[in-house]
């Protein structure tokens, strides 16, 4: 049995600056992500809602579509098809167009998860809130407003990190469109230096360290927002 | 005179209307005219960006009909499509039977009074749940063969198959053990009293009680996870795994060059088998909470796995 050789943590020290660049990216593909994702899933939820049948026919077209196709399928279709067949962002460099194909296949893909845990936060509102708000005298956007999405956003906090959560180790996916992110870099330094615990641990590491403080910041922003009934 | 005691009626509440809805009143004769209106813009609006849509695809003869040709091809089905299904179909059915092991084991041990089983299971659930399940599959792929070196041993290195059923087993069965967890404390404190003090000891009933009744809440919640499992089976791909994307999708498109067609027919299988397994959740979830054999509320179908590290409770 050979420790040393099982537990050799140089590659991951001389190889750290590759290392950490493949996570800036991995931030920069979740920051991205989590501003568009959000901005998209809070329309169709808008859609979904709406008095108006065609909007809600649309929206339930959206997420039934883009929650059940695999990610790494609206990835790929991102850089074969879009890029590769289709010719959208061919003429910028290949970093830029791989970087903004995966923020817009992550983005469409997770804001079928933002719409759904924002439809469900509307309606866990109890449907005597709007009652009480019209039969007090409120008008429809003051209700809406001072009572009803008040409510709403604060039950949806904790299911929003959940999904927040998911999208960044989904951003590993995007290599495939091109992304040279923590995943791809540990892809390479897998051929390079081998598949070793050390490499592999010190990518779990540096992962945990983008999940874990966004899981507890939710948490703590949840438990701070908790609507009381 | 007998006096008949006279149960008051539990109070009804008035039936709601029909489309009563939090955010919007039930529209009067100005807002149905206006929506009507909206209606109108909007079907207008969507059938611009499809028309626009088909004809970008169009001038670049993507909606050609011969690039449909290959589907009338027999061999196409059985060599392409249904040979990625049932790989699909294969590291789906394995990788849930052992992440259901996984769960169960890793979910009851969370549980355990004794500390020692409790932390280390506590640590490796999280710690699955924390991390990319690609990077799994990357590690299962390269690992092993390195690490048996260090013992001075040789073995070759997994297959994809072995791969992307462990990198599904170890994530899905970390998110199983939540959910298992979740499903056992959901079932009240009074029925687990009321069996130690029939004399039933732990084992009598955490099998005898808990578990029949938590079954009942959990089984939409595991059911659910199940979707995503079978999504992200098509991480194969990624490994050279030859799954329904890589085989139904890429080899297809790589071969006949018909990349909308084959997207299309990959897409729609998927999206029906998801689909299929999320109306079984939201069937099952309906049922559980009709039923009046489980005491525990139903975990409900919810829009992801349970809530990761530090969010929120489930």
């Amino acid at each position: 049995m050979n420790l040393h050789q099982l537990l050799d943590f140089a590659p991951v020290f001389d190889h750290l600056g590759q290392i950490l660049s493949g996570f800036w990216t991995t931030v920069r593909l979740s920051a991205a992500t989590a501003v568009f994702a959000l901005i998209i899933g809070t329309a169709v939820a808008g859609m979904r809602v709406s008095p108006i049948p065609v909007l809600r026919a649309a929206g339930t077209l959206y997420v039934n579509i883009f929650r059940n196709t695999p990610l790494t399928l609206i990835l790929l279709f991102c850089g074969l098809g879009l890029r590769d067949t289709l010719g959208l962002w061919t003429n910028a460099d290949a970093s830029l167009s791989g970087y903004w194909l995966s923020v817009l296949g992550l983005s469409v893909y997770t804001a079928a998860f933002i719409c759904e845990s924002l439809r469900a936060g509307i309606n866990t509102v109890p449907l005597g809130q709007a009652e009480a708000a019209r039969s007090i005298g409120l008008t429809f956007n003051q209700s809406l407003r001072l009572v009803v999405l008040p409510q709403a956003f604060r039950s949806v906090i904790a299911p929003l990190g959940s999904v927040l959560i998911a999208m960044i180790k989904n951003t590993s996916v995007a290599l495939v469109a091109g992304s040279v992110e923590a995943a791809a870099v540990m892809k390479q330094m897998f051929d390079d230096v081998g598949g070793t615990i050390p490499v592999f641990l010190g990518f779990a590491i540096g992962y945990m360290i983008l999940t874990l403080p966004t899981g507890y910041f939710f948490g703590w922003l949840a438990k701070r927002m908790a609507v009381s009934r | 005179m007998t006096t008949t005691e006279t149960t008051p009626k539990p109070a009804t509440r008035r039936p709601r209307k029909k489309n009563a809805s939090v955010l919007f009143d039930v529209p009067g004769p100005r807002a149905r005219r206006r929506n009507h209106l909206l209606t109108v813009v909007f079907s207008l609006v969507f059938l611009g960006v499809l028309a626009l849509l088909i004809w970008k695809l169009n001038q670049k003869h993507q909606l050609d009909g011969k690039l449909w040709k290959p589907y009338t091809n027999a061999d196409v089905w059985q060599n392409y499509v249904w040979h990625g299904l049932w790989n699909t179909l294969k590291a789906t059915i394995v990788a849930a039977i052992l992440a259901l092991v996984f769960g169960v084991v890793f979910g009851i041990g969370r549980m355990s009074d004794h500390r020692w089983i409790r932390l280390p299971a506590g640590a490796v659930v999280e710690f699955f749940r924390a991390i990319p399940v690609l990077i799994m599959m990357f590690f299962a792929l390269a690992g092993p063969p390195i690490i048996a070196d260090a013992f001075g041993r040789v073995i070759s290195p997994l297959s994809g198959f072995e791969a992307v059923v462990a990198g599904l087993t170890l994530y899905n069965g970390s998110v199983l053990a939540e959910i298992i967890r979740a499903g056992i404390n959901s079932v009240p404190r009074g029925q687990a009293e009321a069996g130690y003090s029939i004399g039933l000891r732990k084992s009598g009933v955490m099998l005898r009680i808990l578990v029949p009744q938590g079954i009942t809440a959990m089984m939409p919640a595991i059911v659910s996870q199940l979707v995503v499992l079978l999504k992200d089976s098509a991480l194969g791909y990624i490994i050279a795994y030859e799954d329904l994307l890589n085989s139904g999708f890429y080899q297809v498109k790589s071969n006949y060059g018909n990349l909308i067609p084959a997207a299309i027919v990959v897409t729609a299988v998927y999206v029906a088998m998801n689909m299929a397994l999320g109306y079984f959740a939201n069937w099952l979830e309906r049922r559980s909470r009709r039923s009046g054999k489980s005491a525990a509320r139903s975990l409900g179908t919810g829009t992801g796995a349970p809530p990761a590290v530090g969010v929120g409770s489930l």
